[in-house]
This record gives structure tokens, sequence and C-alpha cells, in this order.
């Protein structure tokens, strides 16, 4: 039982290190053998699901590395595998023969491996190793085309970002030690004393808004759509963003025990929802809006973490994965085909590939909340929560749900417009098109779209009996929200396809604003990076000049000390050396000239002698 | 057993010595790489046979200067294991990359070895003053490294380095005497000094032997503001002695924390740990930022060591905050601070043969003169771009495995100061990728080099043999971290009952 958990984590991650250290000799047996490890991890997956393994080992003192499969993981695990193997199968076509595969396939095995030991994991540590490791693939799988700096900028502003959310965790991880919680245990982590409470949830819930693109941290997301179709593909949906709603749905109980988690979570997740949803519309480039949008609907899962719909969120996770999955793989098809993923460029491109027009369609249409489709009974499902808590956060959840119609609709719309005859002058911008879809495509995206029209079932009650462990928290829909959500959403895309592109009329300033993601990496570049970089310059100049100057003037100051001693003091003490030297050899000499050997002189001499003697004798006596 | 570990290497180098130069240099390489083969064998039986929950193994004690209580008595336990067994490591790795050294061979093979006698036995030492021998010769020894196969202003940076490690090592030894005149009778056995801790309640004159002491560690691992030897002596040595003054050098100052200042002045260290706490947060955040400016591939590392060195200074520190924290939290953050000494020992050794690398082809650290290495050299960038990756604390390395513990223990008794600390993994991470973009990604530029080919070699045998061990130990001890942690545990615990009694 216990391996079963060891190999779902060892088979993706062991099969992807060491692919990616194959370097080009394994670029030709590298799709076969990705899509092999995909496939089993996926049985392995879905083993795992109905028999729910759980190991734990000692990792350090008193903390234990565990990973387990829950009702919560179970259904993530299969996502993540199913997810990642089809973006596998497509990826064959975008990365052809000639491109590095043995790099790109293990990484995104490393990256869905990461994710899955997130997911399993019982405790912080193994989650923070999990989550850390997914942060730094995804880097590489962004910065895929190396040779173009500004998508390794890109990269590294992605890393960047997340890992400054990260700081969260292992923020977390101490306060969860300080506040007597010494095992680290998810499940226990309510449990923390305050204090250390506050640090705790403050801690989880900064680092999980950063990895799922939430305001104020939204941006990255943007800069990381220079990668290729494919990571974006798995990036939006099952992994990655997925990975920090995941987290606030898991630590639901955390959120509740804090006292004020709850509120901030589900607000951040409403705001996100609908701000996001507006840049949405303002994108003019096919991946830049599903981008927006992928910020827009995971707000929807922190919005049911925050308002305490585990089981609605984790529907709205399943649904959107399949969905944005499809939609990516979709956008890629059109990219690799064309070479372009800008909209005006994409007009009538459904048309000339129907299948993948008709595939994307389902799918977008799923993602305007268009009924029967998954994501409008999964979306009302959360909205059904938020309205348990406040009917403010339910209006606002509303509105986000009609902007996600008309960003939808508007994708949609222009890409079944009749191809205008110039049509070939906006292609190839990004790169050659092959102006073909590669036979593998299809099965991939039938699939993802099917799933994404069809998994609205998983929020049938009895269904979600099935898999949900905490039926009680299980908030369904009533009648009228599911219809008024269903009503606003026709009518929103109603109106959006009769609009057309004709200009909304806003001020082109706020058009431009929400189009470059209310430029918030801008606002980062110079509250936070360029300071840092001025003090990391002026520190360094400190460095060389004070800091290793004082040092430097100490041997300098002793030498200057030594040749003051040499001639202020050196010099008058030899001279005095000298001097009584000098003394001396004059006495010497002086002592030298009474002694002449003549008898008759040292008797006048004594006779002197004896006179000053007696004189002496007579005047001092 | 241990003695042997330790003179080993000396007893190969005077039988070297007496082998004329003539014969050529493989000979002295090759017997060099047995020797440092052959030690680290003997390291690893002794790992094999030693039992962690013992404490101290291995001991031998013989009469050195008895009227003065100095002994020669050596020994090892849970600190000293994992740094003997990286000392060893790094050496043999250092030999391995030597190979191709073309310059005075026969001297250069010598004093390596010399070096190493000196760098096992500080590790093994459990005398202040033969601690002391070993601690200046390491001096001198380096001296010479840098002085002679330095590059650059090698003569300048290299007495700037003797000079004042030297100081340091002035006040520690005035610290040593003042340790063993306070206890009765007189002794310099750091055994005996431990289980006395003669200077429990003196006051003043603990905190003067606590600063002497402290002060000559702390030049020596450097911490700020006593780090500038550090950059121009790193700048200037060849790529084999940079990775041994890093790896193995600085860790002297460390080590000397956890085995002399903590267990012999408990209580002076918990006066003082606060101060210690600041140290350690400032050359965190200090060494991360002039790091982040530096343009100097080989310099930027240099501070990164700083960095590095100041996540144990915190630890060591919050472990002798008794108040808030349990021992639990206190024995983590020593076990993460022992753990950063050897995850840091392998990585940085690592990064500093990479970066000799892009000497040894172009004469130049300047990260403005490259561009887009990964190209020409795609072995080359991506295990310099795993070792930044584990460099800057990422799971499945080492680095992470300290960085946790440190972290994680520290938080409770020092809050403020790691929460601070957090900022420096995350600049570290900044600075790493910046220099991986800079040097290794984009389109290709490679600066001119007098009578060098146009290209840029990849690895080639010799560097990958010496370098790609150092990764694979950090990554072994990243994904399985217990047969290390196993060791340091029980040592770190009883390092934190000896600084609460």
């Amino acid at each position: 039982m216990g391996a079963l958990v060891w190999l779902l984590i060892a088979v993706p991650l062991g099969t992807g290190a060491v692919l990616a250290c194959t370097g080009r000799r394994g670029d030709r047996l590298a799709p076969a053998v990705g899509i092999v490890a995909a496939s089993v991890t996926l049985v392995l997956a879905a083993t795992a699901a109905v028999l729910r393994p759980a190991v734990s080992v000692p990792l350090f003192a008193g903390i234990d590395a565990g990973l387990a499969v829950d009702g919560l993981s179970a259904i993530l695990v299969v996502t993540v595998a199913t997810i990642t193997l089809a973006v596998l199968v497509f990826a064959t076509v975008e990365l052809g023969p000639g491109r590095a595969r043995a790099r790109f396939t293990g990484l995104m095995l490393l990256f869905a491996g990461a994710m899955l030991v997130t997911v399993t994991a019982t405790g912080l540590a193994v989650l923070l190793m999990g989550w850390e490791v997914m942060g730094a693939t995804s880097w590489a799988l962004i910065g895929y085309w190396w040779h173009q700096p500004h998508r390794v900028r890109a990269a590294n502003v992605a890393f960047v970002t997340t890992r400054a959310a990260d700081l969260g965790l292992y923020l977390a991880a101490g306060a969860a030690l300080a506040g007597g919680v010494s095992t680290l245990a998810l499940p226990a982590l309510p449990d923390v004393s305050r204090p250390w409470l506050t640090v705790l949830t403050a801690g989880i819930v900064a680092a999980a808004l950063g990895k799922s693109a939430q305001l104020p941290l939204h941006f990255w997301l943007s800069r990381a759509m220079e990668g290729p179709s494919s990571v974006s593909a798995l990036l939006h949906s099952a992994t990655m963003v997925a990975a920090g709603a995941y987290l606030l749905l898991r630590l639901q109980p955390l959120l509740a025990a804090s006292g004020w988690g709850e509120p901030v979570v589900a607000w951040t997740g409403a705001a996100t929802a609908l701000v996001l949803g507006l840049v949405a519309v303002a994108q003019t480039d096919l991946k830049q809006l599903l981008a927006a949008s992928t910020s827009a609907q995971i707000g929807f899962i922190v919005l049911a973490a925050g308002a305490g719909g585990v089981a609605a969120g984790t529907m709205h996770l399943v649904a959107h994965a399949a969905t944005k999955s499809a939609l990516f793989l979709a956008a890629g098809a059109w990219l690799t085909a064309l070479g372009t993923k800008a909209l005006p460029a994409l007009r009538g491109a459904a048309r000339r590939y129907r299948l993948v027009g008709v595939t994307f369609t389902v799918a977008a249409a799923a993602l305007a909340g268009l009924p029967p489709l998954s994501l409008w009974v999964t979306k009302d499902a959360v909205l059904a929560a938020a309205l348990q808590r406040s009917p403010w956060l339910y209006a606002v959840g509303l509105a986000a749900a009609v902007m996600a119609a008309v960003y939808s609709t508007k994708a949609a719309w222009v890409l079944w417009q009749p191809e205008p005859a110039d049509a070939e002058a906006g292609w190839d911008t990004e790169h050659a098109g092959t102006r073909r879809v590669v036979v593998s495509a299809p099965p991939a995206l039938v699939f993802l779209a099917g799933s994404a029209a069809v998994l609205g079932i998983l929020a049938l009650p009895p269904v979600m009996q099935v898999w949900s462990n905490a039926p009680g928290n299980a908030s369904s829909p009533a009648v009228w929200e599911l219809t008024l959500s269903a009503l606003l959403a026709l009518a929103a895309a109603s109106v959006t396809w009769w609009w057309g592109d004709r200009p909304i009329p806003v001020p082109a300033a706020a058009r431009r604003w929400a189009g470059q993601w209310l430029r918030f990496e801008h606002a980062a570049d110079v509250l936070a990076v360029r300071p840092v970089m001025v003090l990391a310059r002026g520190l360094a100049a400190f460095d060389d000049r004070a800091l290793h100057r004082i040092v430097l003037a100490v041997p300098a100051a002793g030498l200057w000390l030594a040749r003051l001693i040499n001639r202020g003091a050196e010099s008058p003490v030899d001279g005095l050396v000298r001097l009584a030297a000098q003394t001396a050899r004059g006495l010497g000499s002086l002592a030298r000239r009474p002694q002449t050997g003549q008898l008759h002189q040292y008797y006048a001499q004594a006779a002197v002698a004896l006179a000053v003697l007696a004189l002496f004798l007579v005047f001092v006596r | 057993m241990l003695s042997l570990i330790v003179f080993l290497p000396l007893v190969a180098a005077a039988v070297l010595a007496a082998v004329p130069a003539s014969v050529g240099r493989r000979v002295f390489a090759v017997s060099w790489v047995v020797v440092a083969a052959a030690d680290l064998a003997l390291v690893v039986a002794a790992w094999i046979g030693y039992d962690p929950s013992g404490g101290m193994a291995y001991e031998q004690q013989l009469p050195w200067i008895p009227t003065a209580g100095v002994s020669y008595h050596v020994g090892i336990d849970g600190l000293s294991l994992p740094l003997v067994a990286v000392t060893a490591g790094l050496f043999l790795a250092c030999a391995i990359y030597s190979l191709r050294q073309t310059h005075r061979v026969k001297s250069f093979v010598l004093l390596f070895l010399g070096l190493q006698t000196v760098s096992q036995g500080l590790f093994t030492a459990l005398d202040l003053i033969l601690f002391f021998v070993y601690f200046d010769l390491s001096i001198v020894g380096m001296y010479f490294v840098i002085a002679r196969w330095g590059h650059g202003s090698a003569k300048r940076s290299a007495l700037t380095f003797f000079l004042y490690t030297f100081i340091g090592s002035l006040a520690l030894l005035l610290g040593f005497i003042g340790l063993s005149l306070a206890a009765q009778p007189h002794t310099f056995d750091i055994v005996a000094l431990a289980r006395a801790a003669p200077l429990a309640g003196s006051g003043a004159y603990g905190a003067l032997v606590l600063l002497a002491i402290g002060i000559g560690l702390a030049i020596k691992t450097p911490t700020v503001p006593f780090h500038t030897w550090l950059p121009p002596a790193h700048t200037d040595a060849p790529a084999a002695g940079s990775a041994i003054l890093a790896g193995v050098l600085l860790k002297m100052g460390t080590y000397g924390f956890v085995r002399i200042a903590m267990p012999l002045l408990p209580e002076t260290w918990r006066q003082y740990a606060s101060v210690v706490v600041v140290v350690g947060v400032l050359s965190v955040l200090y060494g991360a930022l002039v790091a982040l400016a530096q343009e100097d591939f080989k310099r930027m590392i240099a501070y990164t060591s700083v960095n590095h060195m100041g996540y144990i200074i915190l630890a060591v520190g919050a472990a002798g905050i008794l108040a808030g924290s349990d021992e639990q939290a206190r024995s983590l953050a020593v076990t993460g601070a022992v753990t950063q000494m050897v995850s840091h020992g392998l990585l940085t050794g690592a990064l500093f043969l990479l970066a000799g690398i892009l000497y040894d082809r172009r004469d130049s650290y300047d990260m403005s003169a490259y561009s887009g290495l990964a190209g020409p050299a795609p072995v080359f960038a991506g295990v310099t771009g795993l070792v930044a990756f584990a460099s800057l604390g990422l799971p499945g390395f080492s680095g992470f495995i300290a960085e946790f513990q440190i972290f994680t223990g520290s938080l409770a008794s020092a809050t403020v100061a790691t929460a601070l600390a957090l900022l420096g993994i995350l600049i570290t991470a900044g600075l790493l990728l910046r220099a991986l973009h800079r040097v290794f990604l984009g389109s290709l530029r490679i600066p001119d080099a007098p009578g060098a080919a146009r290209d840029f070699t990849d690895l080639r045998p010799s560097e990958a043999a010496s370098i790609l061990p150092l990764l694979a130990m950090a990554i072994a001890i990243g994904v399985l971290p217990r047969f290390l942690l196993d060791v340091i545990e029980p040592a770190a615990t009883a390092l934190i009952g000896m600084v609460g009694r």
C-alpha cells in the first residue's frame, strides 16, 4: 500500500530527472517515454484514489515526511495525472523533432511530479518541497526557449515573484513549530497557539495567493505566457496556479480558526475574479486573455476556500483544469499552425481548423458558464457558499461570472468570423507556422473539451457524496441561483456576440491600463526591484570604498606609525646613545692624558691631589 | 584511526618530497588523487563504524606539554564527522580537478596534502592549543596557495588574507588562554573545559573571553563586518584553492562556534546570543545584497558565502536564546547549522570549481563579457544551473535541508531576525538567476582571450569527475537526508543541553 504513493511520485520525478539529464541524445525517445511515464502515473493515481494509501518516514527531528491520498488529494492526483498525459500527447505537435524534447518532457514530468508531492503531502515540510520544486521547474519551462532574453527575463520574473510569496511557507513552518505543532502536520495546524496562529495563517495565505496569481501578485502569470503553449496548458490548469488554491482548500479549517483568514481570502478571490475578468476582456492576445481568465477563475476557487465551500471549490478546480487545458492546447494548435496568437490575426482560425475550433468553442462555452456545461454548475456551487457568508460577496462573484461570459464569447466570436482576404499578413509573427494540425492534437483536445463539458456531474449530490470527505459542508446551489446565473451568462454572451469587435465605450487609458494587467509589474519594479538594486549597488560601493579601505588602513597606519617611530623616536634615542658614546670616548682620551709614564709627573700629580684633599678636609670638616 | 586519517596526507607529502620533480607532473598529480581517495575511504570506514548515540568516538589522548595542560587529544562526534567527510571529499575533488595543472605541480601537491592534514586535524582536535596550531597553519598554507598559484593581484590579496586572519587567530589564542587560566587545574582540553564550564558566573571576564574567541572565529567565518578579506582572496586564488578556502577553511570558523564558543562558555553565550543573531542576520542580508551588485562571477560567489555563513551564525545565536523556544526548535537550528556547513562546502566548492572553468577557458570572470554559453557548453551550463538552484535553497538539494531547519528552528526565539533573514533566500534566488541569465542564456558572446580558440570547450572529463560527485552528494542529502541527520542530531541535542546548563 505504502509503496503505491511512493511510486506515484517516483515515476514522474525519476523519469523526468533522467530525461532532463540525457540532453539532446534523448530527444528521439523522449516523447514516447514521457507518454508512457504519464500513463503509468495516471494508472497509479487512479489506483491510489481508490486505495487511499498513506506513508510516513522520519525527515527532521520530530518532523515526519508523510504522503497520503485522501478525498481531496484523490481528486487532485487523478486530475494532475490526466491533464499531464493529455498535454504530453499534444506536445509532440508543438515541439516537433529537432527541438530539445528530452529537456522539455523531463521538465514537464518533474513539474507534474512536484505537484503530486504538493497535493499528497501531509505536512508543511514536504508540501514546501514539492511547492518550490514546482516553481523552479516552471522557471525552466517558461524559459524553455532560452536563446531569447525576453523569455528568460519572463521566467525570472515569474520565479522571483512566486518565491517572494513562498517565503510565507517558510514563515508558516516556523510559526507552527513555535506555536506548539511540532510535527508540522497539516490537520494539526489549526491548533497552533496565538499569536503564532496569526503568523501561520498570514504566511499560508501569502504563499497561496502568490502561487495562484491572485491580486496583487497576478502579474507573473502574464509573463509565464512566454513558455510553450503546452507549458501554459499544464501550468494554468492542474499545477502551479492550482497549488495555491489547493493549499487554501486543504487548510480551510486553519482559515476558519484564525478568525480573519476567511474574509480576507474570500474577498481577495472575489476581487481577483472580477478585476482579472476585466483585464481578460481588454486583452488583444489570445494567450494573454486565457491567462487573465485563469487568474479570475482561480479567484472563484479562492473565494470558495474563504467561504467554506471546500467541495465546491474542488469541483471548480477540476472542471476549470479540463477547460483551461483544452483552451490552451487549442491556442497552441493555432499558434503552431499559423504562427500567431494575436486575436485580430486569428480571425477565422476556427473555420480553417474546424475540429480545433469546435473543441475550443465547447471549452469557451464552459468557461462562459453557459448551461449545462461544467463550470456553470461548479461556479454556482461556489457562489452558493459565498451567499451563505455575505450577499455582497455573492454579488461580486456574480459580476465576475458575467465577465467570464464576456471574455469567453469575445474570443470565440473573433475565431469564428470569416477569414479576411489578407489574413496571412498577420500570421507567422511568433515563428513560421506549419499550416497544419498534427494528428496527435485532436484526441487530446476532444478528450479535454469533452471533460470540460460533462464534469459538472461531479456536483450532483449523489456523486459528490462518494468523493467528498465532508458531506456536511457541500453547499448545493438552489434552483433559482442556477437559473439566475444561466440567464446572466446567456445574456452577457449574446450581447457580446452581437457587439462584436466594435470599440468599447471606455477611455483609451483605462483600456490600456487593463490591457497591461493594471501595470502591477511596473509597480513592483519601481517599488521593490529598483530600490533593492540601488541599495545593493550602494552597499557594494560601501564595501569596496569604505569598509575595505578601513581594513587596509590598519596596516597602512601601522607602517606610518613605524616610520614615525623611526624618525621621531629612533633617531633621538640613537643620538643619545651616540652622544653617550662620544662623551665616554672624550672622557677616555682625557683620562689618558695624565698617564704619561714619567715618574716626576706622577709625583707632581700626587702632590696636587694631596693638597686638594688637605684643603677639602680643612674647609669642609 | 583518526590520527591515520589526519596524518596520511602529511606522510604522503613527506614521501613525495623525496621524489625529484623531474619524474614528471603526472606522478605527483596521480599520487595526490590516490592519497586523497585513500583518505576518503578511511573516513567512510570511520563513518560506518561510528555509533551516533555514543557521543565522542575514536578518542585518543597523548601527553604533549603536560605542564601547561596541553595534550594531543583527538576524537570525533556528530558535529565534526560530517565536516571531516566533506573535507576528505573536497580535497579529492580538487585533486581530480588539478590533474590538468601544469604550473609547479610538485609543490602544489605537497602544499595541498599538508593543508589536508591541517584541515582534518582541526576538525578532530579536542585540545585548544592543537586547534589553534591547525587554525594558524591553515592560514599559512592558504597564503602560499594564493600567492604562488593565484592570478590578478594575488600577492596583495594573499597578504591581506594572511594578516587579517592571522590577527583573528591571535584574538583566538588570547581567548583560549583566558579560558585555560579560569579552569582549575589549568587545562586546554576541550572536553574537560566543556564539562567544567569554568567561566560560569564570571561576568565581564567571561564576556571578554567570548569577545576574543568570537572575533577570532568571526574573521575566519567570515561575518560582516570582518569579511572584506574574502572577496579579493577568492577572486585571485586558483580554483582549487578557492574551493578549499570556501569549502573547508570557512567552516573552521563556524565549527569553532559549535565546538568551542557554545559548549565552553554556555552562560556567556546565552547572555550575548542576541548579539550573535544580529551579526548573523546582518551577514545574511548584507552578503546577499552586495553579491547582487557584483559584475565578477567569482566575487559574487564569494559574497554569497558571506550570506550562507550568516544563516549558520543566525542559527547558533538563536540556539542560545532559551526564551520562547523548546528544545526541539533549538536542536533543529543547530542541526540545520551543521547541515549548512556540509551543504555549503559541497555546493560552493562546486561553484568555485565551475568558476575556475570560466577562467581556464577565457581568462575572465566578468559576467558582462559572456552570454549564451549554454549553446557551446550545455553540460557546463546545466551543471552550473543545478548547483546555482541548489545554492539558492531549492528542495531536493542539501541547501534546503539546512535552511529549512535553520529557519523553522530559529523563528520562535529570534522572530524578527529570522523573518528578515528569509529575505536572504529571495535575494539569493534573484542574483543567481540573474547570473545564470547573463552568462549562460541568451545569444552567444565569448570574450577574446589571446591565443585561445574562438569556441568554448564544454566540461572536460577530469572537471566533470571532480564536480559531479559534489553535486550528487548535495542531491543525496537533499533527497535522503536521514543518513546525515542521524549523525548530527544526537550531537546537536547534546550541545543544546550543554548550552542550556
